[in-house]
């Protein structure tokens, strides 16, 4: 489903170069569930950022459901963002003039979907997360873990064939975070293909399909074809 | 999907009430102001205008002088007059003339009453009513060809000269009043007008009769001075050079003579009052440019602010599979529902504080203020504009980076 092939990411600000990504290889199969993990500074969210089509490599291949990204235009890659990809933050990046209902119909509307059709959808899942009777909270008016609940409605609601989560426990407290873990184990158990930052320990619990960055580069495999 | 789309466009606008106020308000204000400052340049301007023409508009005044250059066998120094009968011969010779009338003018003692004053008393054509703008007050009227004809004894007086002898707030038309021991009645009297211009005494100090009255009783031989005006006011100067060249020959001095026939030309005046004119109205243009710019700085930056400041959701929307194009017709959108609520409100403001500074006993001051449509509509284009532009930049840069880069800003 995904594979890397030699991406290498050069962030040039001012003077200095930081080579972010220092040709990273990688295979990940449809039904995984991947954690990335690694020290502070190693690479992990630019690499899930070039996972996730929000951002370029420098160079090297990246080839999504046998589409290498670089042949994409803009408005196709918008589409794969919207339709393949569900992407959760660390910090939620909800829209904070948004009800919890509009945030995650957002994707839907992007993609055209009907009215009625839009509704089932976004009740459903927010039912699904849990969130069914704050609909209409805006997320200033929500705890840190409704809010991820909701970003992860967000990311679900257009049927993704993946979910890639760049540490969305890290802004939880313990409590609040094994209910997100719970949540992703869970959508991994219904079939999803995951792939999860994070410094949480306890990811060792649910998943031993790591990938371990340091200084740009992938350290070992463990489970990776 | 577009409708559908503007339906989201409009919700999330609502939703952003701090923003949109604070944009809302900036144009709001921007219009207002740059509309209402306008429009009390135009009024002093055309108040200036107004009272520059109380005189008469494009009118020559002619004297008799004395000669400066020997001519014919007569020396120089010679004084001239002008008869009676010149304004005819004028009149019959110079074919570049509209209107002519001499003027004759005596200092007399006048009595209303117990009442009783001097005033200057002249004897002028009918033909003088439009060249010196002595325009009579509803219900009343000028000295008529009938009056002229039938020698009448009939004034048309100065509106003071009525305060002065009939008295505060009473209507003198119809009455009597004595020149010199003589009844005539008052056929009219001079509305209230501004006059800056003026070569013996204002009009609303002076009363007007026929020149075959004043003959009549007089029987002056020359007169003080005539008042002509061309058919064009392009012809202004040529219908001067006729005159004084129908004249020479009659009287026999030089053509050349400057001094043999003085002539006030007021379109000269009016020439240097163009220019002023032309001088003001490029200032108020600046004015109006200069107000445009700080209203529209002042709306650029709100717009730009809140452009950068939406930058990350801009990127959160792309994240989440917005195409650029969406991104750029809501921003379209947005600042059209924007600018046409914000200019529109800012018009209508500014239309109720006109209404309500001419309701107001001010016009001494700013004289009345008019809207002048074409100021209007431009300045609200100008406004829309600069609130599209300025956020256009920031939004179409938003809208062309990665999505992760926009959303970290
Ligand atoms: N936009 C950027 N411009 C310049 N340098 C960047 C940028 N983003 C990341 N970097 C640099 O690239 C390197 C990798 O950053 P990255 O955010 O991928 O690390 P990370 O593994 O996610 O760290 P953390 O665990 O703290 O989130 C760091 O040295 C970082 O300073
Ligand atoms: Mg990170």
């Amino acid at each position: 489903m995904i594979r890397m092939e030699k991406i290498r990411k050069i962030y040039s600000t001012g003077k200095v170069d930081v080579e972010a990504l220092r040709g990273v290889n990688l295979h990940i199969k449809k039904g995984d569930f991947v954690t990335v993990i690694g020290p502070s500074g190693s690479g992990k969210s630019t690499l899930m950022n070039i996972m996730g089509c929000l951002d370029k490599p420098t160079t090297g291949d990246y080839i999504l459901n046998g589409t290498n990204i670089k042949n994409l235009n803009d408005n196709q890659l918008s589409e794969l963002r919207n339709h393949e990809i569900g992407f959760v933050f660390q910090n939620f990046n909800l829209l904070p003039y948004a009800s919890a209902y509009e945030n995650v119909e957002m994707p839907l509307l992007f993609a055209g979907v009907g009215g009625k059709k839009r509704k089932q959808k976004v009740e459903a899942i927010l039912n699904k997360v849990g969130l069914s009777d704050r609909m209409d909270h805006r997320p200033n008016e929500l705890s840190g873990g409704q809010k991820q609940r909701v970003a992860i409605a967000r990311a679900l609601v257009n049927d993704p064939n993946i979910i890639l989560a760049d540490e969305p426990t890290g802004n939880l407290d313990s409590h609040s975070g094994r209910e997100i873990m719970e949540l992703f184990v869970n959508l991994w158990q219904e079939g999803h293909t995951i792939v999860m930052i994070t410094h949480d320990p306890r990811a060792k619990e649910y998943t031993d399909n790591f990938v371990n960055i340091t200084d740009g580069k992938i350290l070992r495999e463990e489970l990776v074809a | 999907m577009i409708i559908k789309n503007i339906i989201q466009i409009l919700r999330e606008l609502s939703k952003q009430k701090m923003r949109t106020m604070l944009t809302l308000f900036g144009i709001f204000w921007g219009t207002t102001s740059v509309i209402l400052l306008l429009s009390f340049g135009i009024a002093t301007k055309s108040s200036v205008s107004k009272t520059m023409h109380g005189m008469g508009e494009q009118i020559c005044i002619i004297w008799a002088g004395k000669t400066s250059i020997s001519y014919g066998g007569f020396p120089k120094g010679r004084q001239l007059s002008w008869y009676n009968d010149d304004a005819h011969y004028l009149k019959d010779n110079v074919p570049l003339i509209d209107d002519i009338s001499p003027q004759y003018d005596r200092w007399l003692p006048v009595n209303v009453g117990a009442k009783k004053q001097n005033f200057s008393v002249n004897a002028v054509w009918p033909d003088f009513k439009e060249m010196r703008n002595m325009i009579p007050r509803q219900g009343s009227r000028f000295i008529s060809s009938l009056d002229q004809e039938k020698r009448r004894r009939v004034v048309f007086i100065g509106n003071e000269v009525e305060k002065t002898m009939f008295g505060e707030g009473v209507d003198a038309v119809g009455r009597l009043m004595y020149i010199d021991g003589i009844p005539f009645t008052v056929v009219g009297v001079i509305i209230e007008k501004e006059q800056d211009g003026s070569y013996n005494g204002r009009d609303k100090d002076a009363i007007f009769m026929p020149t075959s009255t004043y003959l009549a009783i007089y029987g002056d031989r020359y007169v003080n001075n005539m008042v002509a005006r061309a058919k064009d006011i392009t012809k202004t100067e040529q219908m001067k050079k006729a005159i004084i060249a129908a004249m020479a020959k009659k009287y026999r001095f030089s053509p050349e003579d400057e001094q043999a026939l003085p002539i006030w030309d007021t379109t000269e005046m009016d020439q240097f009052l163009g220019t002023f004119f032309n001088g003001f109205t490029i200032f108020l243009g600046i004015v109006g440019v200069m107000t445009l710019i700080v209203g529209g700085i002042g709306i650029a930056n709100i717009m730009y602010v809140i452009v950068e400041e939406r930058t990350s959701e801009i990127g959160v929307k792309r994240a989440i599979g917005a195409k650029k194009r969406l991104i750029l017709f809501q921003y379209i959108v947005e600042t059209f529902v924007i600018a046409s609520i914000g200019t529109t409100s800012g018009f209508l403001f500014a239309l109720l504080m006109i209404f309500a500074i001419n309701k107001a006993p001010l016009d001494d001051f700013v004289g009345t203020l008019e809207l002048n449509p074409f100021i209007a509509v431009t300045s609200i284009f100008i406004i829309s504009m600069i609130t599209f532009i300025a956020g256009w930049g920031p939004a179409k840069r938003a809208s062309e980076l990665d999505p992760v880069v926009a959303i970290n800003g």
